[in-house]
């Protein structure tokens, strides 16, 4: 298990990262304005086993508090990162403890940016059936990217040119301006 | 995750303690139910105070729980739910699927 802290003391000082210069913080994103630069908070690789998830809750949770989310926010982010771990040891990985999981935690502007890296084959999420259907309400699976879903702001599943797939997704930090 | 079967007149209080999540609090719950059954309960209460997290599996682990117990003519119930899972009961359209509780009085009440 490989646990990276690229600079702990940004854990406990983290500031956002300022916008380009000459666009003022309230600025609508324009055509050619660069996205917010990330700033790396947490780097984790994990072998495929169930019993790493909480380590990884408790390391993203403890960072995520650092950047000033709040208990309740930070229980439904944990539980989405659970269930993208979860997917990828399960799915991606079949459960093989040689194959990694890199879960990654960003601050890109005012959003928090989580990636759940693993080594499978790949999938199509538009193959996963709706939880919600009354066909599908009592199946005892197939909830976990509805969870994902329902609990982040963002989420995006990218295959990776290297192999596997990358879920990316994103939470705001602070509650969006009004109107957005 | 703890769990605790104990009997309260007639009813199997199932107690689970901690998470219910993939690999480790999912099949204990699974285990415990299939415990029950296997001894004869049919009136079986989910009493899930001391749950602090469900994740998909959790709540899977609830479905396919429910699903057994009245599969085989019992009555699964639930207690004490946390804001929490009830939240997520809500989210995924599962509340109106369970008989759901606030006190243990009126649960155990609702088996007679």
């Amino acid at each position: 298990m490989n646990v990276y802290f690229p600079n702990s003391a940004s854990l406990v000082n983290c500031r956002f990262m300022p916008t380009p210069s000459g666009i003022p913080e309230s600025a609508p994103p324009a055509e050619g304005v660069l996205p917010p630069v990330e700033e790396t908070q947490v780097k984790i690789s994990i072998g495929s086993r169930y019993d790493h998830i909480d380590l990884i809750q408790i390391v993203v949770d403890d960072a995520l508090a650092r950047l000033g989310l709040d208990d309740d926010a930070r229980h439904w982010v944990g539980i989405a990162i659970r269930e993208a771990v979860a997917n990828a040891i399960k799915h991606g990985n079949k459960q093989d403890p040689a194959k990694d999981v890199d879960v990654e935690l960003a601050v890109a502007g005012d959003e928090a940016v989580i990636r759940v890296h693993d080594r499978g084959e790949g999938f199509e999420p538009q193959e996963v059936a709706d939880p919600l259907t009354a066909e599908n309400r009592l199946r005892p699976n197939g909830r976990g990217i509805f969870y994902m879903k329902s609990f982040m702001d963002d989420i995006q599943y990218l295959p990776r040119p290297e192999g596997g797939t990358m879920v990316v997704m994103r939470k705001r930090l602070k509650p969006a301006p009004p109107g957005a | 995750m703890k769990i605790e079967a104990r009997n309260e007149g007639g009813v199997t209080v199932i107690s689970p303690k901690g998470k219910i999540t993939i690999g480790a609090g999912d099949v204990a719950l699974r285990e415990a139910v299939h415990e029950a059954l296997e001894a004869g309960a049919r009136k079986i209460l989910l009493d899930l105070a001391g749950v602090t997290t469900i994740d998909s599996s959790g709540i899977g682990e609830m479905v396919h729980a429910y699903t057994t117990v009245t599969n085989r003519g019992g009555k699964l119930k639930l207690v004490n739910m946390p804001s929490k899972v009830a939240d997520i009961l809500q989210i995924t359209q599962l509340i109106t699927v369970f008989d759901t509780y606030d006190t243990m009085a009126e649960a155990l009440a609702s088996y007679e």
